[in-house]
């Protein structure tokens, strides 16, 4: 196993590491080490870096990554959740199982945070029980709550503020995702364990 | 207080700085001037330090009332119609699709993370003007000057415009003749282009894999080619992560003249380094 490091454009570059706990640890170390990088971006087995003036030397660090411990030092979250999604039913239908084992299932497994993006404090949360693994819906809808917990394909999520979104609604939070005056603004970074737990 | 009155916003008018950059890892955009060379010296000509705030106007500009005399610069798209009697009333944009008004003191509205300016995508930043807004101006800190009204052409938009790129991170993922075809045609922007993206129509770019490519981090100038073949030019707006595959990146230095490319406008790529 090593690190691919890709052009990304002549002021960055993109890390291509095992997988998403190596991105993570990647991602920590550059931040630490390397503070005149302008934006240090984890993506699923990726992290991306881009700089101001000087290409800085890269591939010491994310090798360094990769002798890192398994898991990286995230924290726990707990988000607490209304079950009262609009799909709801169509996830019990597509899956085969009751309203109550969506639910059940959703709450027992401890996701994990790949990375962020689509809106500020949106993080894509991995590890979920795969037999909630719905396809998004053909045709997103125009506007979803701020506040809402969705799911799609392998991941789990809460839109942080009223969007246009494709995943299948399952519920709703109170736990604010993204504060601009917040010290952090997300709740959620890369790396964090996250369990929905029902309100 | 020292203010402007929006008594038309124009076609799409918003305040920017430099943006938000720093931040991609909490899925906050870079948003910020599109035409960065020409906001820089906006504020060079009022006296502002840099970085401050001024307003960028989209193809068609604002009519603005000032309460007192103030100095400003009109930098970017130029236009043939400026009147300054009572307002400020900025015509149709020519030359480019982005003008930059900037206001001795700078645009003084409360900021996000650090900067003032309005992210389209997100809703991070002050709203687009509207019809009756009120904006305070900044304090100035500089000497004393003259209130005039300055038309100054920065770098000239070429008829055809040719951006330069780097192939890459996902150029492996196209056939050698979709990266022919990037470089040789001469794509034409879509008329639904904005802050987030310009849309470019031309051949279909054909993938060499079809697998899925798992969300990577994306920057500014990035042109990503989702499945429909038609590639995308990312602008400031941008999301900060996502599953399609770019398969080439415009240099930072010609990132200012992707920002004043116009609908239907032709624009061609050559790979540079």
């Amino acid at each position: 196993m090593n690190v691919t490091v890709r052009p990304a454009g002549d002021r960055g570059a993109l890390l291509e590491l095992p997988d998403n706990a190596a991105a993570v640890r990647a991602a920590g170390l550059l931040r630490e080490e390397r503070p005149e990088l302008v934006d240090v971006v984890v993506g699923h087995t990726t992290v991306l870096v881009t700089w101001g003036a000087e290409a800085p030397d890269l591939g010491a660090i994310a090798e360094r990554a990769l002798a890192g411990d398994a898991e990286p030092a995230g924290r726990s979250i707990e988000i607490p959740v209304t079950y009262d999604g609009l799909d709801l039913a169509e996830v019990a239908r597509l899956t085969g199982l009751s309203q109550e084992e969506v639910v059940t299932r959703h709450t027992s497994a401890e996701h994990v945070a790949a990375f962020l993006g689509f809106q500020p404090g949106f993080a894509y949360l991995t590890g979920g029980d795969e037999r909630l693994h719905v396809p998004r819906r053909d045709v997103p809808r125009t506007q979803v709550p701020g506040g809402t917990v969705a799911i799609a394909g392998p991941y789990s999520g809460v839109y942080p503020r009223d969007s246009p979104g494709g995943w299948r609604l399952l519920g709703s939070t109170t736990a604010v995702m993204f504060d601009p005056a917040g010290e952090p603004p997300a709740l959620i970074a890369p790396g964090d364990r996250v369990r929905f737990v029902a309100a | 207080m020292t203010q402007i009155e929006v008594v038309r916003p124009g076609l799409l008018t918003t305040v920017q700085d430099r943006g938000r950059p720093g931040l991609a890892h909490l899925g906050v955009p870079p948003s910020g001037a599109a035409d960065a060379t020409a906001y820089d010296l906006g504020n060079r000509l009022v006296g502002n330090p840099p970085g401050a705030a001024a307003l960028e106007a989209t193809m068609a500009g604002p009519v603005l009332r000032f309460d007192v005399p103030t100095t400003i610069a009109l930098t970017g798209a130029t236009t043939a119609e400026v009147r300054t009697v009572e307002v400020l009333e900025v015509g149709r944009c020519v030359g480019g699709v982005r003008m930059y008004i900037c206001v001795r003191g700078g645009i003084d509205v409360e900021p996000t993370l650090g900067s003032r300016s309005t992210d389209l995508l997100t809703g991070l930043g002050p709203r687009p003007l509207q019809t009756g807004d009120v904006l305070r101006i900044g304090v100035d800190t500089g000497p004393e000057r003259a209130a005039h009204v300055g038309t100054v052409p920065t770098r000239v938009v070429p008829d055809e415009p040719v951006l330069r790129v780097r192939l890459g991170p996902r150029d492996e993922w196209f056939t050698a003749a979709a990266i022919d075809a990037l470089c040789s045609e001469r794509w034409s922007v879509s008329s639904s282009s904005n802050r987030v993206g310009i849309r470019l129509e031309g051949p279909s770019l054909e993938r060499a894999r079809h697998d899925e490519l798992l969300s990577e981090g994306l920057v500014t100038g990035a042109i990503q080619v989702p499945a429909s073949g038609q590639p995308i030019l990312l602008m400031h707006d941008h999301p900060t992560t996502g599953g399609y595959p770019v398969i080439a990146i415009v240099r930072s230095d010609d990132l200012w003249l992707a920002g004043q490319l116009a609908p239907r406008q032709r624009v061609r790529f050559v790979i540079d380094g």
